[in-house]
């Protein structure tokens, strides 16, 4: 993790960092999606947001990442075992960020039957998958356009859930997975089910930037990075401490920030105006106003907040019709300018 | 190097010099550069630059072969079965990525790959490792590794995926090679000493600011969006100075990055105003970029500007270049979309595997070894095994299901003539884009196929890319005969291939039915119906389930026959617009009387 690409020396995309940087102050906005072209800095992105979340209290030697205050009904029966048997070691442990790899099989995300022990012992064990490992974490999800339909439809069911069930090989067990997706993609080479794409809280576009000074500073500094990574991170570590402090500072702030009813009509007047389905679109968007107050130090979610998260948690929510020439984003401009006259 | 005055023999040349030139940067620095985009057919000259790049790697470093369809258990590794089965204990072995680590990939074939193979690799480029989570095996391997991937394509419609190609800095065409420049051997100075010595410069080597910006300015100019592209140029410009001993890149390195990283991957021509695929405002811009005073860095003297480095590389532009974009083709040849031979083909040759469950493979179903061994693993006590071989019973067997012809896809037939472009093209266009939307809902694939003048075009093979499938439609022009029968023709043989693949086809046929270009591009309507009818029969009798939309202004007898001699729907639409079309074809489709009329 400790050679990855600083999150605060990635040029531009601020929308993209934006996004990244809400869902870490507030996961509960749901995760964000990343499209764009290739070469964009995508992966390179969402790597380097492990390095700015705080830690969390976990407990000791669990395969579960179980919360220690959580509801123990909710628990593998590994956790309830033991936590009868001793109490809770709480220690702190780095929120996890969990890469989903390509070409994962069904028995490494969801757990399967610990093939070693059965054979080794007899022992009937439960080999925890990705999903336990990325419970109250993000699951990473690259080329997410690429991934298998029953994976999908799995990550899907456990998403919406919060748990992950599994019953196979005659085991039956069951544990808490609450898990934010990120994912990334390249729209060229295949679109995103309707049902995923809801999934994801916020959703940016990215494009190459096209100007050169852009483009050379974004050359020069993966090759400074390439040369020297050790040397590159020191030298871009004082602003990561920054970021990292104003994101630990705002998630503590999350809760006091006021959500005067004004805003609670605003964005329902907005998400009315764009059609949006559900009432996920108008959750998410308070929710993303809400961490940007808390990041920004203003007391409530106000006007302006809600306009600046609104293209980033609703424009993936439009109903589509999706070889319409205008682009979602400016679509949700223009009604974004008709409800917040200049 | 020998130049005669052929000029045959000069291109020749100039292409083998490139390509031991390449072959040596990559014997540098694999894994930095990413790899060869090497377009070569098998012969003499593609031994011998495999030769050449064995010969100069380093010692020990693995140079591998892989077929461009390898399955994720080689791939990637998994669980060594062999060994598994014979110690009683799982036993795991390292992909084809991780044994590769330090060295290179080298992929024949490599346009046949399809985007999930090239998608592993490129993550195996991106980070230098290759992540396992599969057959319950978890684990993280070095895999630094740089791809040589050998495009033997003859025609565009073959390309190696697009994702794959924005990672391999160096693009080298050894097709116009033949024996007799490759006998002349290779310059002196490309020895594997000399490529040892530049391996140990290398960290040291400098690309300045001046000559990153001259590159970036250069790709801007030639149209090449993917700052990936330019990264690598910078990259190849260091291994260049490398290999010449020098610690700063110089104008002959800047060049021969230019050459070798970013010609052949122009999308426009350097001195071209319009921006050529899409009209981007942003674009202006960058077909100047030697004019915005803020450069981060005047060149200085020794560094050629952009535009000098331009020049450089006129000669090594793809010669075809002015031809494709005249015919919009470039954008194509750049950006073939990855996913487009799909994951279907290969890994779901029998329909989407939907999970497992207990089967016998004695009733033909396939046999998942790993789950079976799962199975059987809790037993093993009990059935008396004493540390030897596992003792598998018929109950453990687990196969895995697919789901057959579980995907459909559509293939539009869109009839490009004179005749309907005078009409409706348009509104057959409008009428196939809402098709599209409804398919992509339906997540059902969506192929294209155009004729006009003399001839059929697969504008578009099976796609779920919506943005590719309107990107080939608004690109369709109109004009010309109406040879139907070579429409129809194609689309049958393409129906026949998805079905062969597991995925259920389906045609919907646009036109007026008045085909007046026979089989073989002669002019007569009598034949020319009647080579569509044949077309239109040999359909009906494949059992493909076809609908003919007739475009005409005043329906005419010509394209009811056509449906009537396809066994399928036929929608006369004489004032629809394209919404009443697309709502009409759902109707026909949904109804599941109306599907296959008897004829």
């Amino acid at each position: 993790m400790s050679n990855l690409y600083p999150f605060s020396a990635i040029v531009g995309q601020d929308e993209m960092k934006l996004a990244l940087t809400i869902s870490a102050v507030d996961p509960s906005v749901g995760g964000v999606l990343i499209l764009g072209e290739r070469g964009t800095g995508k992966s390179t992105a969402i790597r380097a947001l492990a390095a700015l979340l705080p830690s969390m209290k976990a407990v000791s030697g669990c395969r579960y990442n179980c919360d220690p205050a959580a509801d123990r009904a909710l628990c593998a029966p590994e956790c309830r075992e033991r936590r009868a048997a001793r109490p809770d070691e709480v220690i702190d442990a780095p929120i996890p960020v969990v890469d989903l790899p390509l070409g994962a099989t069904e028995d490494r995300v969801v757990g399967a039957l610990d093939l070693e022990r059965a054979l080794n012992r007899g022992e009937k064990r439960f080999e925890p998958g990705l999903l336990a490992r990325a419970h109250r974490g993000f699951l990473y999800i690259d080329e997410v356009n690429l991934l298998e339909d029953h994976l999908v439809d799995l990550l899907l069911d456990v998403v919406a859930s919060g748990e992950n069930v599994v019953e196979r090989e005659g085991l039956s067990v069951r544990h808490a997975a609450r898990i934010v997706l990120v994912g990334s993609g390249n729209p060229e080479e295949g679109e995103l089910r309707p049902q995923l794409l809801d999934r994801f809280g916020l959703s940016v576009e990215v494009v190459t930037p096209r100007d050169l000074k852009g483009r050379v500073e974004v050359v020069r500094r993966r090759d400074t990075f390439e040369r020297d990574r050790a040397g590159f991170i020191e030298a871009w570590s004082d602003s990561e401490l920054t970021l990292r402090e104003t994101i630990v500072r705002a998630r503590r702030k999350l809760l006091e920030v006021g959500l005067p009813d004004a805003a609670v009509e605003r964005a329902a007047e907005l998400c009315l105006a764009l059609g949006t389905d559900g009432l996920r679109g108008e959750l998410t968007l308070i929710r993303a106003a809400r961490a940007l107050a808390a990041l920004d130090g203003k007391a409530d979610v106000d006007d302006d907040l809600i306009r600046r998260v609104a293209p980033l948690a609703l424009r993936h929510r439009l109903r589509r019709d999706p070889l319409d020439d205008v682009s979602s984003t400016v679509r949700v401009e223009r009604v974004l300018s008709d409800i917040f006259p200049s | 190097m020998t130049v005669g005055t052929d000029p045959f023999a000069e291109v020749a040349a100039a292409c083998w010099s490139d390509a031991a030139l390449a072959a040596g940067l990559l014997a540098i620095d694999p894994a930095g550069l990413g790899g060869v985009w090497l377009r070569a057919h098998p012969g003499p000259a593609l031994d011998r630059w495999t030769a050449l790049l064995r010969e100069l790697m380093a010692d020990g470093a693995p140079v591998r072969r892989m077929p461009a369809h390898a399955a994720d258990d080689r791939l990637l590794g998994g669980l060594d079965l062999a060994a598994t089965l014979r110690t009683g204990r799982p036993v795991t072995e390292r992909g084809l990525l991780a044994e590769t680590d330090g060295g290179v990939l080298v992929v024949p074939m490599a346009e046949r790959m399809n985007g999930s193979v090239a998608a592993r690799l490129a993550v195996a480029i991106d980070t230098g490792t290759a992540a396992v989570e599969r057959d319950g095996v978890s684990a993280r391997h070095q895999a630094r590794i740089g791809v040589v991937a050998i495009d033997e394509g003859r025609d565009d419609d073959d390309a190696v995926p697009a994702a794959l190609l924005d990672r391999l800095a160096l693009a080298i065409d050894l097709r116009p090679v033949d024996w007799r420049t490759v006998d002349r051997g290779v310059p002196e100075t490309l020895t594997k000493p000399v490529v040892e010595a530049a391996r140990r410069l290398l960290h040291r080597v400098n690309v300045d600011e001046a000559a990153v910006a001259s590159l970036c300015g250069c790709a801007l100019a030639l149209g090449i969006e993917s700052l990936r592209i330019a990264l690598l140029a910078g990259r190849a410009a260091a291994a260049h100075a490398a290999l010449h001993g020098r610690e700063e890149a110089a104008e002959a390195d800047l060049q021969a990055a230019a050459r070798l990283v970013l010609a052949a991957r122009a999308t426009r021509m350097p001195a071209d105003e319009a921006p050529q695929d899409e009209p981007a405002p942003e674009d202006k811009d960058a077909s100047q970029p030697e004019d915005s005073s803020e450069d981060p860095a005047e060149p200085g003297t020794d560094t050629p500007s952009a535009d000098q480095l331009l020049e450089s590389i006129q000669a090594a532009l793809p010669p075809d270049l002015l031809e494709r974009l005249a015919t919009g083709r470039a954008a194509r040849q750049s950006a073939p979309a990855g996913g487009r031979r799909g994951e279907e083909g290969v890994s779901r040759r029998r329909g989407r595997p939907v999970g497992v469950g207990r089967g016998d493979p004695r009733r033909g179903d396939r046999l998942n070894v790993v789950e079976t061994l799962r199975a059987a693993a809790p037993w093993q006590r009990l059935r008396g095994r004493d540390g030897g071989a596992i003792l598998v019973r018929p109950d453990d067997f687990r196969t895995t299901r697919f789901r057959r012809n579980s995907e459909s896809v559509t293939v539009f037939v869109v009839d490009a003539s004179g005749s309907a472009a005078l009409y409706r093209l348009a509104e057959a266009k409008g009428a196939v884009e809402m098709l599209l939307a409804e398919c992509y809902v339906r997540r059902d694939q969506v192929a294209l196929v155009a004729f006009r003048r003399d001839g059929a075009e697969l504008l578009l093979p099976p796609t779920r890319s919506l943005v590719r499938a309107k990107r080939s439609l608004a690109g369709l022009p109109g004009g010309g005969g109406t040879p139907l029968y070579a429409g129809l023709e194609m689309a049958a043989a393409l129906a026949e291939g998805i079905r062969r693949q597991g995925r259920t086809p389906g045609l919907v046929v646009l036109t007026d039915g008045r085909a007046n270009v026979a089989r073989g591009g002669v002019g007569g309507r009598e034949a020319a119906v009647r080579d569509a009818l044949d077309a239109a029969r040999r359909i009906a009798r494949a059992g493909i389930a076809g609908i003919v939309i007739d475009t005409a202004p005043r329906p005419r007898p010509e394209a009811a026959d056509l449906a009537q001699a396809m066994r399928g729907i036929y929608l006369p639409m004489p004032h629809a617009d394209a919404a009443t079309l697309s709502r009409a074809v759902q109707v026909a489709r949904g109804d599941p009387v109306g599907r296959r009329p008897a004829a």
